[in-house]
């Protein structure tokens, strides 16, 4: 991989054509034989329709009072607001990190990078309305930008080696829990409880954490599935084709209600948790069934040359085989990521506070709002399209950097 | 894997190996230590759940099923008030998401055929039309679509007074879509059934005379023996009844809603269009990523043995795609099927949503909640395996071919 | 081979959730209820240990359970939470919410996952029985219909093929079914789990009538762009009483929220004062022995048998002040979520049903 991948070959689609081309484009593509042009004038007249629909609500019905007055919601919830630096602390460390794997690892990490400071710095000028608009928030996403480059400045020094990066992450996923949570009994930092967490804080823990903890149960899954010890092979099928027979809010119900009635009383499990090992479960079913192509996909004679340079069965799955099927399933996992980080909304039904929830509950904290539906669900359906769009354009990215589907 | 074991075994001098490193009376071994630690595992599982229930006084009998459920549902396929019991609300709700899903499946594949083909268009517009509907659905979670169906279209369609109407024939308003509705009369039941019989021999006539051509290679003019059955049977059909097998329920405005008629309900109509929606746009990805899998030389040489664009598509691209595009297609149907759990948000009555309000009701949410997922895994159990041997069925067909 | 093992593998699943299921159905279920529900004395001292009175309560409901502008939760059902939490631990903010659903109230009181249950319940007896322990009735409700004033309808009677909208998995649900059934009536029922939804879909026009609480109607009739468009029928169906409801077996605990909840009541008697957050420190400091009494200022007459401090009466009423107060901050005259005349919740020298008995 080198940093050349990066450079824009779609340049040359984006320049507009000359008017002579123009023209010669508009015959070749809109009205080459006699249905096609019937078609584009059809296509035409609707898209002229539903765009004038679509605009003139946008900017003159549309009543936006439950999205700007207090957008803090959307993002933190009920987060208490004297504690709200613990979570912009956790952002400056995952901006900090993002800018790290940028200077370590170049590439793709490149996109991530610019697409979190161009986000960052979109909500740092915005003006917003609550204490959203304070400057101290502005001045706070604004500063994250220099933070991912000063990362990225200390990411590209010789001395600094992935495993450093790595190892930041790692400490980074292993504190923020902390950090928001609260350590021990509150006394090194008072205790903000999980019931209080929402807003796109809960959606992206829900997403980030679903996936995380569900890659190495995944793994497991998938290797078990192969496994020549039938009970481990028939309880690993039963596991998976059991959490992929059924639809994801059974699961999360499952976890969050039933579960708890079998718990002994004086072990609670906390909701947040409870909602997470759902999504755990489900994700790591997929994340198995993911593996498992990628498992297949490795050469037999790989597995042959392994044993024949005198590596046992587990040197050779651990070695051999899991580093070159788990480097062809990268790009299917982030795809896993990104229908998890969606799904996170059937968390709902278990009234976890993640956004689309935060959402119904602003609708009902005024009665104004209540009939201002439309309006809330059309801004957290953009706050969605626009991450799962960056997302999966970062994807695309990602499966031409590592060469996957080219070998 | 066992060629590679045999081959370490003719390396190793057999007869030197201790019992503790030989491979096979390790792996025996393995194989009880892991079943004894699993069904263990399972015993000690199932004990705690067991002790746990007895502790909280959860009930875990299926005592209630027949106790009269007391709730209303407010669609059912089959009859059902409140007297009815909760053993009949949750045939109801399991009806409801069948309903929904075979219906689901049939419209998003068309649909999802339909944009697939269009992201293909040479038509850069109407390529780019199909690229934004894909892209605009794909990256929407499912139950936000929903809301915004239900909440922000469906319902503001105009109340019942001022329908859109096409006068005798259909009515949308904010109660649901009210189409005129052919249903048989009281002889109609005799040209049904004489209707079925005659199709079933027309396939018969059209598989055996099929095959009849393709063994002796002569015309055997199926097509137009399964048609001519077919028509025999109506003209019969028709006769039997005395010619008015059908008679047309049209929808009427009376009291406060429309009587009569096929009605769709907008909670069903709401989930089935954001359910159709949003498939059909990972659908149409199936199918193009199916049709660009076709080799480019199999369309040339196609056109080089004389077959026009329609034979083409029909005769060497689309069964060639179809391999790659089957396998894919049967998890978007188990996904539509699963979705419509999603139900829940916008009223529609189905499974889980049912099961929701029993459990609520009873207050016995282990049995029932046990009841909805086996009933979800039967759902996707017979779906994959009607799937699966449709699919093996043109692999292999398709090899022979 | 393996797409034999998929049917296999989901039967044997099958098999499993069946057996797990059925077998101990003849287990005698009352009986056990007492063996492991929590111990006198043991969810005070959790709390204690804890820090936080957890409560199982709602975001969505103007005026009993929502949020407010910076998402804090407020409400007249999170007031008596405020009023324990101030009785326990001195502290009316060490209280934990957790929102849960209509569907989810039964299972987090029957597991003690919470310590209160203060979600809107309706004291019925068969949750009674499966719940916990409903403590005194705070909010007595009824479920009326509420209809467009232009509609005409004036009785169940003129709602014969209407579609009503209603909340699933409620004690409403099940009297509009049966209260149509009883008149003969049809009627389209369109369910929806949350209320939201259920008041949207009203004033959207899909349905000619909604039903619930009478208390829900009229906040949700405050909130309509017109309020005048919309009538709540005079009859009631149902009785409602909205009960705090607190997990089987804590006896201990049981009393102390009574206690709190009998405070805030007489607390509202204006023969003690009356007692509101403004003058509890006024009347301690004076000599009105029946306001101090009710106080716990003037005696102990319980309160430490049951573990509680001597001010902690007092804490509760400075946190949130009297029955009334907690009333009108949302729901009276100048209430912040909407009016609705107190009706059968007059205090009962107003000839209403808000009663507790005497502290001696």
């Amino acid at each position: 991989m080198t940093d050349s991948g990066s450079t824009q070959p779609e340049s040359a689609n984006i320049r507009p054509p000359s008017p002579p081309k123009l023209l010669v484009w508009l015959r070749r593509n809109l009205f080459n034989s006699w249905p096609n042009s019937v078609l584009t004038l059809l296509a035409v007249g609707s898209i002229y329709f539903v765009g004038r629909a679509v605009l003139e609500w946008a900017f003159f019905t549309a009543d936006w009072r439950p999205v700007t007055n207090n957008p803090m919601l959307y993002l933190v919830g009920q987060y208490p607001r004297d504690q709200i630096w613990r979570v912009g602390a956790s952002l400056l460390l995952v901006s900090f990190l993002t800018g790290m794997s940028w200077g370590e690892w170049r590439g793709i990490m490149r996109t991530f990078a610019m697409l979190l400071a161009g986000g960052l710095a979109v909500l740092g000028i915005i003006p917003a309305g609550g204490q959203m608009g304070s400057l101290a928030v502005h001045v706070f996403f604004l500063i994250n930008v220099p933070v991912i480059f000063l990362g990225f400045l200390l990411g590209s020094r010789k001395f600094v080696t992935g495993s450093w990066v790595l190892g930041g992450w790692l400490f980074s996923f292993l504190v923020i829990p902390f950090l928001l949570r609260g350590i021990g009994d509150g006394t090194v930092l008072p205790t903000v409880e999980t019931s209080l967490w929402g807003g796109l804080l809960v959606t992206l823990i829900l997403a980030v954490g679903g996936i995380l903890l569900s890659f190495p149960l995944g793994v497991l899954l998938a290797l078990g599935r192969r496994s020549s010890l039938p009970v481990i092979k028939i309880f690993c099928v039963m596991f998976i084709e059991g959490i992929r027979g059924v639809p994801l809010v059974t699961i999360l119900f499952m976890s969050s209600i039933i579960l708890a009635l079998f718990l002994p009383p004086d072990l609670r499990i906390d909701r947040l948790v409870r909602a997470l090992i759902g999504m755990t479960i489900f994700s790591a079913a997929y994340t198995a069934e993911n593996v498992r192509g990628g498992l297949q996909a490795v050469p037999a004679g790989q597995i042959e040359a392994a044993k024949a340079v005198g590596l046992n069965n587990f040197q050779t799955t651990l070695l051999v085989v899991l580093p070159q099927a788990l480097r062809a399933v990268i790009p299917a996992i982030v795809g896993q990521f990104i229908s998890l980080f969606k799904d996170t909304t059937l968390a709902i039904i278990v009234a976890i506070n993640e956004l689309l929830n935060i959402g119904k509950s602003i609708l009902q904290s005024d009665v104004e709002f209540l009939q201002l539906q439309l309006e809330v669900y059309v801004f957290i359906a953009a706050v969605f399209w626009v991450l799962c769009y960056l997302m999966s354009f970062a994807s695309r990215r990602l499966e031409t950097a590592l060469g996957i589907g080219e070998r | 894997m066992s060629s590679s074991n045999s081959h370490r075994k003719s390396l190793t001098r057999e007869s030197a190996i201790p019992l503790w490193r030989d491979e096979r009376a390790l792996t025996a071994a393995a194989q009880v230590i892991s079943a004894i630690i699993f069904i263990g595992a399972l015993i000690w599982v199932g004990v705690n759940l067991l002790e746990a229930a007895k502790q909280r006084g959860l009930s875990l009998g299926f005592d209630f099923i027949n106790d009269p459920a007391g709730f209303p549902i407010s669609e059912a396929v089959i009859p059902y008030d409140d007297s009815y019991t909760f053993g009949t609300a949750f045939l109801v709700g399991l009806l409801n998401t069948l309903k929904i899903s075979i219906i689901g499946i049939v419209l998003a594949t068309v649909l999802g055929t339909i944009v697939g083909l269009a992201r293909l268009s040479t038509n850069w517009l109407v390529s780019r039309i199909a690229l934004a509907y894909i892209e605009l659905h794909r990256n929407i979670p499912l139950l936000v679509l929903l809301f915004i169906w239900y909440f922000a279209i469906f319902n503001k369609l105009p109340p019942t007074q001022e329908s859109l109407e096409v006068p005798g024939l259909l009515y949308i308003n904010q109660r649901g879509l009210y189409l005129s509705w052919p249903r048989l009369t009281e002889t109609g039941s005799l040209f049904a059934v004489s209707l079925l019989v005659g199709l079933i021999l027309a396939i018969i006539a059209w598989i055996y005379l099929r095959r009849l051509r393709k063994r002796s290679g002569h015309s055997t003019y199926y097509a137009g023996v399964s048609i001519a059955i077919i028509l025999m049977s109506v003209v019969l059909g028709l006769a039997l009844s005395e010619w008015q097998p059908l008679w047309i329920d049209t929808p009427v405005f009376e009291g406060f809603n429309f009587t009569g008629g096929l009605r769709l309900t907008p909670e069903f109509t709401a989930l089935l269009v954001g359910l159709v929606m949003y498939t059909a746009a990972f659908i149409a990805e199936v199918v193009r990523g199916g049709i660009q899998a076709v080799d480019l030389g199999q369309t040339e040489a196609a056109k080089a043995v004389g077959l026009k664009q329609m034979q083409t598509l029909g005769l060497v691209i689309i069964p060639q795609a179809m391999r790659v595009i089957i396998p894919p297609l049967i998890s978007q149907f188990l996904n539509l099927t699963k979705n419509t759990s999603l139900a829940l948000a916008i009223g529609y009555a189905d499974l889980f949503n049912v099961g929701r309000i029993m459990i609520n009701q009873a207050g016995r949410a282990v049995p029932i909640f046990g009841m909805i997922m086996v009933t979800y895994l039967i759902i996707s159990l017979i779906t994959s395996l009607i799937l699966n041997i449709y699919n093996r069925k043109i692999q292999i067909s398709e090899k022979s071919a | 081979m393996r797409k034999l093992l998929l049917p296999l593998a989901s039967l044997i699943i099958l098999a499993m959730l069946l057996s797990a299921c059925g077998a101990p159905t003849t287990s005698d279920e009352p009986a056990v209820i007492e063996v492991t529900a929590p111990g006198y004395g043991e969810v005070l001292t959790r709390v204690k240990e804890r820090g936080r009175v957890v409560c199982a309560g709602r975001t969505d409901l103007l005026g009993f359970g929502y949020l407010d502008d910076d998402g804090r939760n407020i409400g007249f059902d999170i007031d008596l939470c405020r009023a324990v939490a101030a009785a326990v631990l001195g502290d009316p903010e060490a209280i934990e919410i957790v929102p849960v659903t209509a569907a989810e109230r039964g299972p987090v009181i029957q597991t003690g996952e919470v310590d209160i249950l203060s979600r809107n319940v309706t004291w019925t007896s068969s949750r009674d029985a499966q719940w916990g322990n409903f403590t005194i009735t705070m909010f007595y409700d009824g479920q009326g219909y509420m209809v467009r004033a232009d509609s005409g309808i004036k009785s169940q009677d003129d709602m014969d093929g209407a579609s009503v909208c209603v909340t699933s998995g409620t004690t409403t649900e099940k009297n509009l079914a049966a209260d149509f059934r009883e008149r003969g009536l049809d009627f389209e029922a369109v369910i929806f789990e949350d209320t939201s939804s259920v008041y949207n879909a009203f004033f959207e026009g899909r349905c000619d009538v909604t039903t619930s609480d009478r208390s829900q109607l009229a906040a949700v009739q405050a909130g309509a762009d017109n309020p005048a468009d919309y009538v709540i029928l005079p009859m009631i169906i149902s009785k409602e009483p909205l009960t705090p409801v607190v997990p089987h077996g804590d006896d201990q605990w049981f009393d102390i929220v009574k206690l709190v909840m009998y405070a805030l009541i007489n607390a509202e008697n204006p023969a003690y004062g009356p007692i509101t957050q403004a003058t509890v420190d006024d009347i301690l400091a004076s000599d009105n022995i029946k306001g101090k009494t009710v106080l716990g200022a003037e005696g102990d007459w319980g309160y430490s048998s049951l573990g509680l401090d001597a001010d902690a009466l007092a804490n509760a009423l400075r946190a949130v002040g009297n029955y009334g107060e907690v009333y009108n901050r949302y729901m009276g005259p100048e209430g912040i979520a909407f009016t609705l005349p107190r009706g059968l919740n007059e205090h009962w020298t107003e000839g209403g049903l808000i009663y507790a008995p005497p502290i001696k």
